[in-house]
C-alpha cells in the first residue's frame, strides 16, 4: 500500500488540471474575476467590500512588475489568449495600447465626468474608443529625508524646505550646500533619470507633439533640464541609482540619498521598500509647481469570458468613493478633481512622512497640473532618455555625446 | 492465403513500425517546432504590429535589409552575442574537464560531489540571476566588498561592457559546468584502465595522460556539449535581462552594452511591438546560429585522436 499516497497526489493533481482547465467558475458557482496590476494599486481591502456586496463575484488578482506586467499583457493581446478580465495600463503604455482600440471592451462614456478631461482623453483611441477608466494620476512633490536634511545642517521643517526651491536650479544649489556636509555614504538625490522625468512631467510640450511627431530633440524644457541634472550629476549631487531596480530598493534602506522626485503613487512605493525608515520621511513641494508622472488606468480585454462583469468591476474600482478609499490606505492620488475639495481627501496626513499634509500638497499638485500630451511610444523614449543619463552617471559619455545619441536613437 | 498476408503483414510491421513509433516527434516537432519557424518566416516579411494582425503589411526583404544594413542595434546586440558566447563556451568546457578528472578519482564522498555539481543546473535561472546581479551590486555587492578588501577598486559591474560580459557569463559558466562535467565524467569512466597502465609504463606523466588520452578519448563528448553550449548561448536571454531589472531592462545596459540579439528581438517585439521586425531578427539569430554552431562543430573536431 506505500503507492496509495502518490495516487492520491496524482489524482488530485489530475482533478486540479482540470479545474484549471475549465477556468472560471468550477465548483462553487461563483463567477471569477481575473484582475491584473503591476505596483502597490491598494485595491486589497476593495476586492473583499465588493466580494462581500457581490457573493458571485470571486476576484483574483495577479501582479507582476511594471514592465514585465505590460509586456506579457502585449503578448496576450497579439495570441489573443490569456490575459486577465480587467487589465491595469500605466500612461507610459497607454497610447501603445489604444492605438488598436479593437483589443478591448468600449467603455461607456456617461460616467465621463467622474475624472479630470487629459485624464479622460488619455485613454480615448483617435477614432473616439474608450478603452480605459482612469485609477490614479502621478501629481509630483519632492519627498526628503528629515534626519539627512539636519545631519548636513540644512532647515528640515517642510515649509522651509518648500522655501529652499522655487526652482529646479535652487533645488541643484541646495544639492550643493547639501553635498559640502552630507553625511558619509548619501547623496542629495537617487539618480539622474528619476529627477529629469519630474522635470519632463512639468514641461507642457513633452517627447511629442500633438500630430504624434516626435520632437524631443528641439524641445527647450527638456533640454534645460538636461543639462541641469547633467551639471548636478557632475557636481556629485546623485547616488546614481536608477529607480525601480533592485539598488535602488537597497539605497532606501542604506539612506543612499536625500531626496526623490514623489509622484503620489512612490510613497507607497517608499513604505514597501524601506518600513524601517517611517518617520524619517518628510513631504515639501516640487520646483517648478505642478506637473504629473504616471498614472493608470483599467482596462477590459475583449478576450475574457466575464466582460460585463469585469466591466462593472472596473467601474466600481474607479469611482470617486472608491479612489477616495485608495488615497486614505495606499496614497494614490484620485484622478476625480470634485474629490480634491473633499475633506477626507484634502486633509489627509500620514504618518509615514512625519504627518506631512499629503492630502494638500497633492490636491493642489493636482490643481496646478497643466496636461502634457503622450504620443504613441512616450514609455520607450522615457526609458531611452533614463539610459542617456544613467550613460553620464556611469562616466560612459558626456553630456553632449550622451544627448545626441539620445535624440539619434528615438528618431531613427 | 492466409500464411502469405500474415507474412506480408509481417514484413511492413518490420519495415514501417518504426517510423509510427518515431511519428510522435516528429508531429510534435511540425506543430511545435516546424509551423512556428514557418510562420515567423511570413510574418517577417511583413510589417506587422504585434498587437494588430489585420493590419499587416506584405514587406518583402525589407525588414532584412533594414537589419543588416541599417542597424547599428542589431550589430551591437549580434557583437555582444559573439563575445559571450566565447566568454561562456570556452571556460564552460575547460572547467567542466577538469572537475570531471577531479570527480573521476577516489574521493570522499564521491556521490555527493557529483550530484553536487548539477544543483546549479537544477536552480532556477531567475532566482540565480537575481542573486548574481546582487553579487555583482556596485555598492553593496559581495564581489566589491572582496575587491575592496584586496586593495583593488569598487567596479561597476553593469556599466562596463566588459565587466558586464563578465559578470553574465560568470553566471552562465556556473550553471553550466557541472552539467558538462558529468557528461564528461561519464565517459572517462568508459576509458579502459589499460590504457592508462600502458601510457605510465612508458613514463606518461598524469598531465600528458589527460591531455593525450583523456581529452580525444572524450572527443565526441566535447563536441556534443559544444554545440549545446553554443546552441544556447546564442539565444541567452534571462541572464541579461534580469542582471538589469526596472524598466530599462530589455535594452541590456545604458548604452545596451550587455544586449545580446534575443534580447534585442524581445525588446523590438514585447516593448516597441515590432512583431514583423522582430520576426526577422529572430530569422537572422536562426541562422547564425546553424553557422557557428557548425563552426564550433568543426573546430572541436580538431581534437586528434592520434
Amino acid at each position: 500500500m506505500r503507492r496509495t499516497p502518490t495516487l492520491i497526489g496524482a489524482t488530485l493533481l489530475a482533478a486540479g488540471l482540470v479545474a484549471a482547465g475549465c477556468g472560471s467558475g468550477a465548483g462553487d458557482g461563483k463567477t471569477r474575476i481575473t484582475i491584473g496590476l503591476f505596483g502597490n494599486f491598494g485595491y486589497q481591502q476593495l476586492f473583499e467590500e465588493y466580494e462581500k456586496a457581490h457573493p458571485d463575484i470571486d476576484i483574483t488578482d495577479r501582479t507582476a512588475s511594471y514592465s514585465d506586467h505590460h509586456k506579457n499583457l502585449a503578448a496576450h493581446l497579439a495570441t489573443n489568449n490569456g490575459a486577465a478580465d480587467i487589465e491595469a495600463v500605466d500612461v507610459g503604455y497607454i497610447n501603445q495600447f489604444k492605438a488598436n482600440p479593437g483589443q478591448f471592451v468600449e467603455l461607456k462614456a456617461d460616467v465621463k465626468d467622474r475624472w479630470l478631461d487629459w485624464k479622460w482623453e488619455g485613454s480615448l483611441s483617435k477614432d473616439g474608443k474608450q478603452i480605459g477608466y482612469g485609477t490614479d494620476i502621478g501629481g509630483l512633490a519632492i519627498c526628503y529625508r528629515r534626519d539627512l536634511f539636519e545631519a548636513a545642517g540644512l532647515p528640515s521643517d517642510r515649509d522651509a524646505v518648500s522655501a529652499l526651491w522655487p526652482t529646479w536650479e535652487q533645488f541643484m544649489a541646495t544639492g550643493k550646500q547639501f553635498a559640502a556636509k552630507a553625511p558619509a555614504g548619501a547623496k542629495f538625490f537617487d539618480g539622474g533619470p528619476t529627477v529629469l522625468n519630474a522635470i519632463v512631467g512639468q514641461a507642457p510640450t513633452g517627447y511629442y507633439d500633438k500630430s504624434d511627431k516626435i520632437v524631443v530633440g528641439e524641445n527647450p524644457d527638456i533640454k534645460k533640464g538636461w543639462n541641469l541634472v547633467a551639471q548636478g550629476v557632475a557636481d556629485g549631487l546623485s547616488a546614481g541609482l536608477l529607480h525601480s531596480t533592485p539598488q535602488w530598493n537597497t539605497g532606501f534602506k542604506q539612506g543612499q540619498f536625500a531626496t526623490l522626485a514623489c509622484p503620489a503613487w512612490m510613497m507607497a512605493k517608499i513604505k514597501d521598500q524601506a518600513p524601517d525608515t517611517a518617520g524619517k520621511w518628510d513631504l515639501a513641494a516640487v520646483p517648478g509647481g505642478g506637473g504629473n508622472w504616471g498614472g493608470s488606468y483599467l482596462t477590459v480585454p475583449k478576450q475574457g469570458k466575464n466582460v460585463d462583469k469585469a466591466v462593472a468591476l472596473a467601474d466600481w474600482l474607479t469611482a470617486p468613493e472608491q479612489q477616495a478609499k485608495v488615497f486614505a490606505s495606499a496614497g494614490l492620488l484620485p484622478s476625480a478633481p470634485k474629490l480634491y475639495s473633499e475633506q477626507s481627501v484634502a486633509q489627509k496626513q500620514d504618518a509615514f512622512f512625519n504627518n506631512a499634509p499629503t492630502g494638500k500638497v497633492f490636491t493642489d499638485a493636482a490643481r496646478a497640473l497643466k496636461p502634457q500630451y503622450q504620443g504613441p511610444k512616450a514609455g520607450d523614449i522615457q526609458t531611452e532618455l533614463g539610459n542617456a543619463m544613467q550613460r553620464v552617471e556611469q562616466g560612459k559619455q558626456s553630456p553632449d555625446e550622451s544627448w545626441d545619441q539620445f535624440v539619434a536613437d528615438v528618431t531613427r | 492465403m492466409k500464411t502469405d498476408w500474415r507474412e506480408r503483414r509481417h514484413r511492413w510491421d518490420t519495415r514501417y513500425a518504426p517510423y509510427a513509433y518515431i511519428a510522435p516527434y516528429f508531429l510534435l516537432f511540425a506543430v511545435f517546432g516546424l509551423f512556428p519557424l514557418l510562420y515567423t518566416a511570413w510574418v517577417s516579411l511583413q510589417e506587422r504590429n504585434l498587437i494588430d494582425g489585420d493590419a499587416a503589411r506584405f514587406i518583402g526583404l525589407d525588414n532584412y535589409v533594414e537589419l543588416l544594413t541599417a542597424d547599428p542595434h542589431f550589430w551591437n546586440a549580434m557583437g555582444n552575442t559573439m563575445s559571450l558566447w566565447l566568454l561562456t563556451t570556452v571556460p564552460q568546457i575547460l572547467m567542466a574537464l577538469g572537475i570531471a578528472q577531479l570527480l573521476n578519482r577516489r574521493l570522499r564522498g564521491r556521490t555527493f560531489f557529483r550530484m553536487g555539481v548539477l544543483l546549479p543546473n537544477i536552480t532556477s535561472v531567475a532566482a540565480v540571476t537575481i542573486i548574481f546581479a546582487q553579487l555583482f551590486g556596485r555598492d553593496f555587492g559581495l564581489i566589491n566588498w572582496g575587491l575592496e578588501l584586496f586593495g583593488a577598486g569598487r567596479i561597476d559591474w553593469q556599466a562596463g561592457t566588459g565587466s558586464s560580459h563578465t559578470a553574465i557569463a560568470a553566471m552562465v559558466v556556473w550553471r553550466w559546468t557541472g552539467y558538462h562535467a558529468l557528461i564528461f565524467l561519464a565517459s572517462m569512466q568508459a576509458i579502459p584502465t589499460s590504457v592508462y597502465e600502458a601510457a605510465r609504463l612508458d613514463g606518461a606523466s598524469a598531465w600528458q595522460q589527460f591531455w593525450r588520452i583523456t581529452v580525444p578519448m572524450l572527443r565526441p563528448q566535447i563536441i556534443f556539449s559544444t554545440v549545446i553550449a553554443t546552441a544556447g548561448n546564442m539565444r541567452l536571454l534571462a541572464e541579461p535581462l534580469l542582471f538589469n531589472p526596472g524598466a530599462g531592462a530589455a535594452t541590456g545596459g545604458s548604452d545596451r552594452q550587455f544586449q545580446t540579439a534575443a534580447l534585442y528581438l524581445y525588446e523590438q517585439g514585447f516593448s516597441k511591438f515590432e512583431f514583423g521586425y522582430a520576426s526577422a531578427i529572430a530569422w537572422l539569430l536562426l541562422i547564425a546560429t546553424v553557422a557557428i554552431t557548425g563552426l564550433s562543430y568543426l573546430a572541436a573536431r580538431r581534437i586528434r585522436t592520434d
